[in-house]
């Protein structure tokens, strides 16, 4: 079974326990052990809470996404993608059992085996990162692909652009 | 993901073992631009003298096409040819004179004596002086006739260019079909000319760098099947195979030394790639370069004695040099923005690279005594060169459209092919030594 797959399992459990709670009266002071039990079960999703898994699925939260874009032959991280590098730092920091693969890509200019190196430099450029943010480097792995995983394959700008990245991919969560 | 690793595996596992024909993917090649100097030449039909049947590619067409896609030589057309002798004393010169072709080739086949096999019997004359250039016997296996038609182009191209022929040699190349998760990825070897592509080894997973042993019998590639980069080693006759390096990191960019003792690689088990040489009876790794950029791609001169590699040290890729035995390294490209790749001639005097400029990645050659390049191709995203044995091409990754093909292109810029696959890409070409 997937990771994926178990979280969605376990996220639906979470969520029907949740629908079966008896709703309280608003007139009624509810007795002191059901609003205990309401707490946990329906406790608000914020979208800034990095440590709470409920946010990978969340649109709203910098922990739903999951790729760095680059510049052209560059690994350096820009500014606006650091929130995104901080959320999973703050994640993984919270839950020692997490493990994430960065994935490094290029885009199809230049060679093979070069790309497969400048892969590599932008996977352990967001590693840094990472580690600086609180990840442990027992957490962490960085693989590149170079350029021979496309995710786009027109040969322009745009696509390239598309090509240039990092993918943050939790095999443990 | 273990159930899908698993099935990746065992996918994996089993396309290794076939390694089976491609009856659809075969190469088809095609003159882009010739040379307006070509040799006219006339290859008159072998007699076949054989017990059994002649095959359907006869020698005579294989010879011609050898030689018409070196551009070099322009064989009088099929249709054109009305007389047919097979002995010297039958040739009419002057028939021939008024066809215009400046020489003549005459042969014929047969059983070769006491087993199994073919002789190729032939003669090249040249039609102004009847003088005899070359007559010889070339005696192959009995499934090896197109090796030996592609060893009478060798032997022709040699007598009238003063260069040994490439013809009978191979080429490996990785085909990539599909998108996304349906994404297949190959290493075929086939002939020279495109005939008989045979799929070495198959994988979902990225599939790169194929590199020969200086005997033709061996390839070193890199493959992603364990989810990350692993070099191996494979003997392209048995299918047997070995893992040589699956490290922490990138285990790339195998190259074997001119000797075959030794083996180049990329390794980042450091914290980024350096280039390492192998000692293939010890296993023993010794770290060649040291530094913090990336240097990757080496290339061994033909005498062993010196690595030409990719490093980005001064800011931008270009290509150095560094003792084999260990030492400083050199700065080699003095121009271009972006120099990748180097590929050495087989007379260690030019370097074929990979050069960008802006958008545009074209081939270029640069020249040692000189210290200058020639760009070769036109092309936008040209890359991966690599010298014939000979040293009269240099086959290369280049676009049409959004698919791979590759191409050839003559050491002197003037003669360009195309080799396209009828689907998918095509990419990193490697040509052959010369076999035996």
């Amino acid at each position: 079974m997937s990771t994926a797959f178990k979280w969605i399992m376990a996220i639906m459990i979470a969520m029907t326990i949740a629908a079966c709670q008896p709703k309280p009266k608003p007139t009624e002071p509810a007795p002191v052990t059901e609003t205990v039990k309401q707490v946990v079960t329906e406790a608000a999703l914020d979208a800034s809470d990095y440590t709470d898994a409920r946010n990978f699925d969340n649109p709203q939260s910098l922990l739903s996404k999951r790729i760095v874009y680059f510049d052209y032959d560059k690994s350096t991280v820009r500014p606006e993608y650091r929130g995104i590098v901080s959320a999973h730092s703050a994640y993984t920091a919270a839950h020692s059992s997490a493990r994430v693969t960065l994935e490094g890509h290029a885009d199809e200019r230049g060679s093979r085996e070069y790309n497969l190196g400048l892969g590599e430099r932008r996977g352990n450029a967001v590693m840094g990162l990472m580690s600086a943010q609180g990840s442990r480097g027992n957490q962490l792995n960085v693989v590149s692909y170079g350029e021979e995983r496309p995710v786009c394959r027109v040969s322009d700008d745009t696509c390239w652009g598309q090509n240039r990245r990092v993918e943050i991919v939790y095999t443990a969560r | 993901m273990t159930v899908n690793r698993n099935v990746k595996k065992l996918l994996t596992f089993l396309l290794v073992l076939l390694a089976a024909p491609l009856a659809q993917a075969q190469l088809q090649i095609e003159i882009i631009s010739g040379n307006a100097s070509a040799l006219p030449i006339a290859i008159v039909p072998f007699n076949w003298e054989e017990a059994s049947p002649p095959p359907v590619d006869s020698v005579d067409q294989i010879v011609s096409n050898d030689l018409y896609r070196s551009g070099l030589f322009k064989p009088l057309n099929r249709d054109d040819i009305i007389e047919f002798p097979h002995e010297e004393a039958d040739i009419r010169f002057g028939t021939w004179r008024l066809l215009k072709s400046d020489y003549i080739v005459i042969g014929k086949v047969r059983d070769a004596p006491g087993g199994s096999g073919h002789e190729l019997i032939y003669q090249l004359f040249d039609v102004h002086t009847q003088e005899l250039l070359l007559s010889q016997i070339t005696t192959v296996g009995e499934g090896d006739l197109r090796f030996g038609a592609h060893r009478v182009a060798d032997a022709i191209y040699e007598a009238l260019t003063g260069i040994p022929g490439a013809f009978a040699t191979r080429i490996a190349y990785i085909t990539s079909v599909g998108l996304g998760t349906d994404q297949r990825y190959e290493l075929v070897v086939a002939d020279a000319d495109g005939y008989g592509p045979q799929s070495v080894v198959g994988s979902p997973e990225p599939l790169l760098s194929p590199a020969w042993s200086p005997d033709g019998r061996k390839l070193a590639y890199v493959s992603f099947e364990k989810g990350n980069s692993a070099i191996y080693m494979q003997d392209v006759a048995t299918g047997a195979r070995e893992l040589v390096s699956s490290g922490k990191g990138i285990n790339g960019a195998p190259a074997f030394s001119p000797d075959g003792k030794r083996m180049a690689l990329t390794l980042s088990r450091s914290g980024n790639p350096e280039i390492y040489v192998r000692d293939m009876d010890t296993g023993r790794e010794t770290q060649l370069t040291q530094h913090w950029a990336i240097d990757t791609e080496a290339n061994w001169s033909p005498d062993g004695r010196t690595i030409y590699f990719t490093s980005d040290r001064g800011g931008k890729p270009q290509i150095y040099s560094i003792p084999a035995s260990g030492g400083s390294p050199e700065r080699v490209t003095l121009s271009g923005d972006y120099n990748a790749r180097a590929n050495i001639s087989p007379d260690g005097k030019k370097l074929a690279v990979a050069q960008g400029k802006g958008n545009e990645y074209r081939i270029a050659l640069w020249d040692f005594a000189s210290a200058r390049f020639t760009v070769l191709t036109p092309g936008k995203l040209d890359e991966s060169p690599s010298f014939a044995p000979n040293g009269s091409m240099v086959l290369y990754a280049t676009r049409e459209g959004a698919r791979g093909v590759l191409a050839a292109v003559s050491a002197d810029g003037n003669v360009r092919q195309k080799l396209v696959l009828s689907e998918g890409d095509v990419r990193e070409p490697a040509w052959s030594p010369v076999i035996r």
